[in-house]
């Protein structure tokens, strides 16, 4: 029988669950990493005991720590006094090393003046399709790393910031590449977001990037409304059988695009609120989406104080709202962009994490709903793996 | 013998118990506990100092003989109390503040 594993990242350590297929009785192991935050862990495709975790704090920096056991045991790749030693005794670098290539340069500041960048912590990890060794990094100030060597060392990919970075500004919540979503039908193409920048594609395994943010609408945020960069697009996801078709959840607004970012159009249709952080595709039907509205910007909870999730099979438009099983009435919790996943059983499940420690799982394409748990601390990430 | 006392995190990193004992060779400044520090153990690099420019981490501070040293230069040398292990060299994490 299947089985399921569930990696989450909180503020105050990182947890897995596991169950079988029915996905009704959950195991739970951790915290690992205690009192460290946990932005994200993820699971290789290629090797699902390879899991990458970013581990980071205010006072210690940032980690890269690595399972090649399912999470059972952890190491810090590239941190050994031997890995340390490169030919000619030469140190060649730890895997908590993310040095930005060349001149670091600078990016928009606040007041209009440009500010260098400075690394801050690495917010999203993603494995490679084919190779455990190889994985990205998507971090703060916004950049993209990638490692070769099982997270031993971490090499910039510089043409992302050179495609207009030093237009980019930090918003309130920092500037991070947060997504990034690899192409299965093309190894040469990735998308990522950075927050308060917009999506980026590239089509030569990340040498050179473009932005793909035509069709963003932000009003209040960038006066100029043919601004190739500035957009604050909190997630994109696509279906892998697809993935010329692309669904976003920006600051505000809902949108997809079916040409790989070229153009973008609105599928807010009937949601009760269009902002939102998290959006995903169903596993076995790409024109389903799933998306948590949130009330505004500046009230970051569910409208209502009712926690729905909002479905749409069509690929936006027409949205359903999905309660069963999630409280609502006085719920004022947030789910964040990179806690949500799916898994690929049948019928497919559907995951999501919030701000106030509960993790909820839904074994029937989000028609009912259940919590794992309830009291962890704040969630920042949700994964899900389904093993054979 | 040189005692240095790292905080509850950094200890479970680096996955030591107690204190870290080092015996240095004369001169022994900051700079020489930090850099004993981080060759024993390298997956401390990056959390104490910051990697490159070796700057002291803005939220950690360092302790000798009850007083705070964290503002001295890496090259000051170490008082014979810590030198011969009657004090410990401590790292600490400063409070959070909130």
């Amino acid at each position: 029988m299947s089985a399921i594993r569930v990696l989450v990242g909180t503020k105050k350590g990182a947890f897995i669950f596991t169950a079988d297929g029915r996905r009704q009785d959950w195991t739970v192991s951790g915290p690992h990493f205690a009192g460290w935050e946990i932005y994200h862990l993820k699971g290789s495709t290629a090797d699902p005991n390879r899991i990458y975790a970013s581990q980071s704090s205010g006072w210690f920096g940032q980690i890269i720590q690595r399972s090649d056991d399912g999470g059972l045991t952890w190491n810090t790749p590239g941190s050994s006094p031997e890995e340390l030693q490169g030919p000619g005794g030469f140190p060649r670098g730890e895997s908590n090393k993310f040095a930005y290539a060349g001149s670091v340069g600078t990016h928009m500041w606040y007041d209009g003046t440009q500010h260098p960048w400075e690394f801050k912590r690495v917010w999203h990890l993603e494995p490679s399709l084919t190779d455990p060794d190889t994985a990205y990094a998507g971090v703060e100030d916004a950049a993209i790393f990638k490692t070769t060597d099982g997270g031993k060392t971490w090499q910039e990919l510089p043409g992302l910031r050179g495609s207009k970075g030093a237009l980019w500004q930090p918003g309130a919540g920092g500037m991070a590449v947060h997504t990034i979503l690899l192409d299965p039908k093309n190894a040469q193409r990735m998308y990522v977001a950075i927050s308060a920048a917009g999506a980026f594609r590239t089509e030569d395994g990340g040498v050179t990037w473009k932005p793909i943010n035509r069709g963003l609408k932000s009003p209040y945020q960038l006066p100029d409304p043919d601004a190739e960069v500035g957009h604050c697009v909190h997630r994109i996801a696509l279906h892998p059988s697809r993935p010329d078709v692309l669904f976003m959840q920006k600051h505000w607004d809902v949108l997809r695009t079916d040409n790989a970012g070229d153009q973008w159009t609105e599928v807010s249709g009937n949601l009760p609120s269009d902002f939102g952080f998290p959006i995903d595709v169903h596993a076995h039907e790409p024109e389903t989406i799933y998306v948590v509205p949130i009330k505004s910007d500046s009230e970051h909870y569910p409208p209502e104080g009712k926690l729905r999730v909002y479905r749409s099979r069509t690929g936006g438009q027409e949205w359903e709202p999905l309660t069963k099983g999630l409280p609502q009435k006085d719920c004022y919790v947030n789910v964040l962009r990179d806690a949500m996943a799916v898994d690929s059983l049948e019928p497919c499940g559907i995951y999501f994490g919030t701000t106030g420690g509960q993790v909820y799982c839904s074994a029937d394409g989000g028609d009912s709903w259940q919590a794992i748990v309830r009291d962890l601390p704040a969630v920042y990430s949700v994964e899900v793996q389904t093993l054979s | 013998m040189i005692r240095v006392l790292l905080p509850f995190h950094l200890r479970t990193l680096a996955r030591v118990e107690g204190e870290l004992l080092l015996d240095l060779a004369p001169p022994v400044t900051v700079g020489a506990v930090l850099d004993a520090v981080e060759a024993r153990y390298p997956v401390l690099r990056g959390t104490i100092r910051e990697h490159g420019t070796l700057k002291r981490r803005a939220f950690l501070r360092y302790f000798v003989c009850q007083a705070d040293w964290s503002l001295q230069p890496p090259e000051t040398l170490l008082p014979d109390e810590v030198i011969n292990g009657r004090e410990p060299f401590m790292i600490i994490g400063a409070i959070a503040g909130g």
